[in-house]
């Protein structure tokens, strides 16, 4: 019989993984049942409220939070800052108070006694002349020339010069950040169990062991559920410190979420990007030179998007990219999905689809003229643009809709087709899986990761049930304590390759050990055995049930750790993926609807297909809200987050997302590389492929995103006069 | 437009009289001065709070008595209270994401937007009361089939507002169920699956 | 939120002497959708909420002689459900375009005409005016949903009410009750609202201790109305900019018009000039853009909102010939 080598099976053979099968977690989480952070009430949980900033620059002169002190169920009071201090945003944090009642709490904030005083504020990203000559800037983060733009585009055939930008956006996580710490002072246990908000239940519980002068060991971290983090929930963050201190001070368990404003302005967003683009082709499209100046703001450290990776997923023998970064009293950034990549693509793709249009090109056509000119990154990944490209626009009707530039005909209402593309890495990282086999049957693996609502637990639950040829419900997967083995903080897409990777080895090395002992008994060739159908067999003999198999266990069950990452072919690195959009534009309202998307996207072997659409899908919605409608809207006057509410903060809802066709790209070579995560990949092309669909509408290019009725309407009238 | 508004009111536009002239139970609702409502007057409603009154919900069939301010909205009481945390906060003050979504006497409602003081004596149902054990209610079902869910944080309203508009309208078109379901916002982006698991419950209702 | 003290009173007097029995600020509680938002973030105080909901006068829609009555607790599900309004077109297409049965059941007509300002300078404390340091941050700052007419003065702020627009072109008046027992009044809607020049003066008539009671409307009888709504997003969402008409008509022809623009003004704003323009005309789809360009053509934007002038131009034309059937379906 074959070698036991670690694999996947034939795919043929899959009873589940390939599959669409249900999240495990589904009933819990759409009952209620399922308990997030924000859901934690203990027996005594004192409920904390923040004191916050309300200026864009500002020093405290005084504070006082003795008058808090003294209300009736205020317990404590937590200082993030001193007199002396500086804040640096609208939304900075000041202090907190927690309390019998989040009411309580509130009175306690509103006793605290703080004066500031007003600095002068910078909060425009976009007026990069304004920036300059308030000495906001930090020029040249980026200034790089490769061989001679100028003279290929004084050389070229055609040349296109265009502005493009995207606007800053917060991660909005539904469940804003927080924690719920408990200091137990009996023997027995962890000192301190912080219920936290995280994607990185391995590693934030170093970072409370060491403010509080702990073993990390000491702390445990449990995040069971988390409503969304994004990018944006992979520290302990001082609010989750001051969770855990105001615990210590009273005794008592404290619930610390920050509120919705303050979650909108304080623990991240995702850097705006501004550009000048200027590029040069040939008659029949090959791209000879790009050059791009950038700016934008990443809060008060003054960085923008990466322009080291400019132009996006193509490289061309000339170009030449600055970066100018704007320091601004905005709230700092942090990773949000696929960081930089949905704002190289919205400034790349944009430019190419114009230049395709002064080309009087399809731009299907332009991007397939110029897929010799992928970067270092995505350089292998030119047939499988092809083959992406061709099938969206088949299930798009792409050649039957396809009009040119602006000649959408008469009417207010003006309708095109859009079209971008993006890679991303994805590629697995350290993680460990535990698989368990009992004597009673039982089989179970546990990993210190976190379900986001990629469907984690699902993944593992099937690479264990198919690896032991269980049905799902026979298995059990736990997640989300920091007690179990090691699991890699989960950002970066590197999740369900890291976990299923570590799972299937762990419960292969386990299954072996299992069909040794089936062999002792049965006197045959271990390494002859198989799993399916919960039992043994040897060729299409079954041998024993899958529980009587395991009472030969005993009781010491095998236990197996699996490690990621190995190269050993479960998992691969580097997907790319086509979006395309049909849009309708109401050129009296500035109105943009989504009639259709298309997205079209590879991530090697698909484990399961529902969650893995579901992640897709989603991808696409995050790319409607932030190419139609949501932005951080920073005022100049009063320097505040203008907008830091659900209202305001505009996001789609149920009937603002069109038809959604999303298809998995998977041929058997595509199985055969192993598994690649897709959690960013699906948010990337979405806004630059939505913006060319409104600008082959219209014949105009509404240049910034979000394309608001305000930013259509306002370039209509621009692309008039 | 001052001559338009008095050609469709008459001369002289509205007053008084007008109403008296009308039905009975408009001259109940608007004759301030009989005898019997001076004596109403008299004696004022009562005034409660600002310290904490008891107060007794009706949740899920169950009447829970509490003490709490006037000031504590249902929400809070829902779930700092009665630890029903399936009503989700989403920490905002606009009120618009429906993540804390309750069916109040057959109606979907925002439970921030109303005080626990005021909602006495009225069925306050949660998401809670859609599963016993394993029985699951049908919306919940078919969330979990249509993979109605990521994060899963604004699931249970979502699951709170579909059964109360599928209960008032079983046979609910596509364009209806995404005017209905206006109310709730996902930051993940599930909505496809949440579209499919209404309309294909109305289906049903419409067989 | 503050504390507060709660009152329910079960009768119209009782909730009058429920909010002057004392010496401080009172507010009146109705649907909630709006009052306990304003709370929640300290854009208003109050030291006692009168919840008029327990009132029985309040919950009823009722024919009277020559019109209809609408309670100030009766919510907008209840509107569209009544066949009393049946033929006020205008209102059913507000009430259907709010498009969250959270809302619509439980925010109430009443409720909609006394909301205060969604301006984020409002609702972030900077009161009406959008004041601070003696600036005005409106006029200086983001303004980009703020007013397009009647913004001369320290007033930015657009009218948050959406079924003002329909009412005051339907000639609604609001019953006021108070301070006073015996008080009582009948104000015409269109001039139930204010534009401040002072914080102080609030946003419409009511004066402290007051409260509105009822709608009255009209009779539909062969009144043609329409509202349109320019709303960004298919869910819930705050228009942009809106228009309502009300229309007598002989065939294609209009003998009578009153159209009223939202959102674009501190106040309902009633274009009269167009109005007049429409009297005598078939209504087509060219007099429609002509009359929203007559409608719009005295705006005044401010520094980053011309935009809504286009869109209310919009609307006006779109309400039209929704008025009259013509109205393509794709665009409503």
């Amino acid at each position: 019989m074959a070698e036991r080598t670690v694999s996947w099976g034939p795919r043929a053979s899959n009873k589940l993984i390939g599959t669409e099968t249900t999240r495990l977690d589904g009933v819990d989480k759409a009952s209620g049942s399922a308990k997030y952070t924000a859901d934690m009430n203990q027996e005594g949980t004192l409920y904390a409220r923040l004191l916050t900033c309300k200026h864009a620059s500002a020093k405290i002169t005084r504070i006082n939070v003795e008058p808090a002190k003294k209300i009736a169920g205020v317990h404590t009071v937590y200082l993030f800052k001193n007199e002396g201090d500086d804040c640096n945003w609208d939304g900075d944090i000041v202090a907190a108070v927690a309390a019998e009642t989040a009411d309580i709490a509130e009175d306690g904030v509103r006793a605290i006694e703080v004066t500031f005083e007003e600095h002068p504020h910078v909060v425009d990203e976009q007026d990069l002349d304004a920036a300059r000559k308030a000495e906001a800037t930090k020029e040249g983060i980026v200034d790089r020339t490769v061989g001679d733009p100028d003279k290929a585009i004084a050389e070229a055939d055609v040349v296109h010069e265009g502005y493009y930008g995207i606007h800053t956006i917060s991660h909005m996580c539904l469940e804003p950040h927080g924690a719920h710490c408990t200091w137990n002072n009996g023997d027995d246990g962890p000192k301190l169990t912080a219920r936290h908000s995280t994607q990185a239940v391995s590693t934030t519980g170093a970072q409370f062991a060491t403010k509080f002068g702990l073993d990390a060991t000491d702390v445990r971290v449990i995040c069971n559920f988390i409503g969304g983090g994004f990018g944006s929930k992979f520290a302990a963050d001082e609010w989750g410190w001051a969770a855990a201190q105001m615990s210590k001070d009273t005794g008592r368990p404290v619930r610390l979420m920050l509120d919705r404003a303050t979650e909108l302005k304080t623990p991240g967003t995702r850097p705006s990007g501004f550009a000048k683009v200027t590029l040069a082709a040939k008659k029949n499209g090959l791209i000879t030179a790009w050059k791009s100046h950038h700016w934008g703001t990443n809060g008060p450290q003054g960085g923008t998007i990466d322009g080291n990776q400019m132009p996006y997923v193509f490289d061309f023998e000339n170009k030449r990219v600055e970066v100018t970064g704007i320091k601004t009293n905005c709230g700092p950034n942090r990773a949000w999905r696929a960081p930089n990549h949905p704002q190289l693509c919205a400034i790349t793709d944009t430019a190419m689809t114009d230049l395709a249009a002064k080309l009087k090109m399809d731009p299907i056509d332009l991007y397939k003229a110029n897929l010799g000119q992928l970067d270092k990154v995505a350089q292998e990944n030119g047939d499988l643009y092809r083959a992406q490209l061709d099938r969206a626009a088949e299930l798009m009707e792409w050649n039957k809709k396809f009009h040119a530039h602006g000649e959408s005909g008469g009417g207010s209402v003006k309708r095109g087709l859009g079209v971008a593309l993006h890679r991303w890495g994805g590629q697995s990282v350290k993680c460990e899986a535990d698989v368990r086999l009992f004597e009673d049957g039982a089989a179970q693996v546990s990993i210190g990761s976190q379900d986001l609502g990629t469907g984690t637990r699902t993944v593992i639950a099937m690479v264990l049930a198919e690896t032991c040829g269980l049905p799902i419900e026979k298995v059990t997967a736990k997640l989300g304590s920091s007690e179990y083995v090691y699991g890699n903080p989960s950002g970066g897409s590197i999740t369900v390759g890291s976990v299923s990777g570590g799972t299937r080895r762990a419960a292969l090395a386990a299954v072996w050990k299992l069909l040794d002992k089936v062999a002792a008994k049965y006197e045959l060739d271990g390494k002859s055995l198989t799993v399916g159908n919960e039992a043994v067999w040897s060729g299409d003999k079954k041998v024993c049930s899958w529980k009587d198999a395991c009472r030969l266990i005993g009781s010491v069950p095998i236990s197996e750790v699996g490690a990621s990452p190995l190269d050993d072919g479960l998992t691969s690195k580097l997907v790319g993926g086509v979006q395309m959009a049909d849009v309708s534009v109401d050129t009296d309202t500035g109105i943009v609807r989504i009639n259709k998307m298309v997205a079209v996207q590879d991530c090697g072997l698909v484990i399961n297909e529902m969650t893995a659409k579901s992640q897709v899908y989603g991808g696409l919605i995050m790319g409607i809200a932030y190419a139609l409608s949501e932005e951080r809207i920073m005022d100049n006057k009063s320097g505040r987050y203008i907008n830091a509410d659900m209202e305001n903060y505009r996001l789609p809802r149920i009937g603002d997302i069109g038809e959604l066709v999303v298809e998995m790209y998977q041929p058997d070579s595509e199985y055969n590389r192993g598994v690649v995560g897709l959690g960013e990949p699906p948010v990337i092309s979405t806004g630059a492929a939505i913006a060319n669909a409104v600008a082959n509408a219209t014949g105009v290019r509404v240049p910034v995103l979000p394309m608001t009725p305000k930013r259509v309407l306002d370039a209509l009238k621009g692309g008039q006069a | 437009m001052r001559e338009h508004e008095q050609q469709r009111n008459g001369p002289g536009g509205f007053n008084r009289r007008d109403f008296l002239k009308g039905s009975g139970a408009v001259v109940a609702a608007t004759a301030i001065a009989t005898a019997e409502q001076e004596a109403q007057a008299q004696k004022a409603a009562a005034v409660q709070g600002p310290g904490k009154v008891d107060v007794t919900l009706t949740v899920n069939g169950k009447q829970h008595k509490l003490s709490i301010e006037p000031r504590t909205t249902l929400l809070d009481a829902l779930r700092d209270q009665l630890n029903l945390t399936g009503c989700k906060d989403d920490y905002d003050t606009t009120s618009c994401s429906g993540s804390d979504t309750v069916i109040i006497d057959g109606k979907a409602v925002y439970a921030s937007t109303r005080l626990a003081i005021e909602v006495q004596g009225q069925k306050i149902q949660t998401v809670e009361s859609l599963r016993d054990g394993d029985k699951i209610d049908e919306v919940i079902a078919g969330f979990v089939k249509h993979d109605a869910m990521q994060c899963g944080f604004c699931t249970p309203g979502f699951v709170m507002a579909t059964r109360a508009f599928l209960n008032q309208k079983p046979k609910a078109t596509l364009e209806e169920i995404q005017s209905g379901l206006g109310g709730n916002i996902c930051r993940c982006g599930t909505y496809k699956g949440i579209t499919a698991c209404a309309l294909e419950i109305a289906k049903k209702g419409g067989a | 939120m503050r504390p507060f003290e709660y009152v329910s009173p079960t009768t119209e007097a009782e909730a009058v002497d429920a909010l002057n029995d004392h010496d401080g600020q009172t507010m009146v509680l109705a649907g909630g959708t709006d009052l306990i938002s304003l709370l929640q973030r300290d854009a208003v105080q109050t030291q006692r909420v009168v919840d008029i909901k327990k009132i029985d006068t309040l919950k009823t829609i009722e024919q009277v002689d020559d019109g209809v009555l609408i309670g100030a607790t009766v919510t907008l599900d209840e509107a569209l459900e009544s066949p009393l309004l049946a033929g006020h077109d205008s209102i059913a297409q507000v009430i259907d375009g709010h498009r969250a049965i959270q809302i619509q059941s439980s925010g109430t007509l009443v409720g909609d005409l006394c909301q205060m300002p969604q301006c984020w300078y409002f609702r972030n404390g900077f009161g009406v005016l959008g004041r601070k340091d003696g600036e005005s941050l409106a006029e200086l700052g983001d303004n980009r949903y703020h007013a397009v007419f009647g913004n001369a003065g320290p007033a930015k702020f657009v009218c948050a009410s959406r079924f003002a627009p329909s009412m005051v072109a339907w000639g609604a008046k609001v019953r006021v009750i108070g301070p006073g027992p015996e008080d009582e009044q009948f104000v015409p809607l269109e001039y139930f609202f204010v534009t401040p020049r002072l914080e102080s003066q609030g946003v419409n008539v009511l004066k402290p201790g007051q409260l509105v009671t009822h709608i009255w409307l009209p009779k539909a009888a062969d009144t043609k109305s329409a509202a349109y709504e320019v709303l960004e997003s298919k869910g819930l969402d705050r228009p942009q900019a809106a228009a309502a008409v009300c229309l007598q008509t002989d065939g294609d022809f209009v003998r009578d018009a009153r159209i009223v623009m939202g959102h674009v003004a501190p106040t309902p704003w009633i274009a009269h000039e167009a109005a007049r323009a429409l009297v005598g005309q078939r209504l087509d789809e060219d007099m429609a853009g002509r009359i929203g360009d007559l409608a719009v053509s005295k705006a005044t934007p401010l520094t980053m909102n011309e935009y809504k002038v286009a869109m209310a131009r919009a609307a006006v034309k779109r309400s039209l010939l929704r008025a009259v059937g013509k109205l393509d379906d794709a665009l409503v």
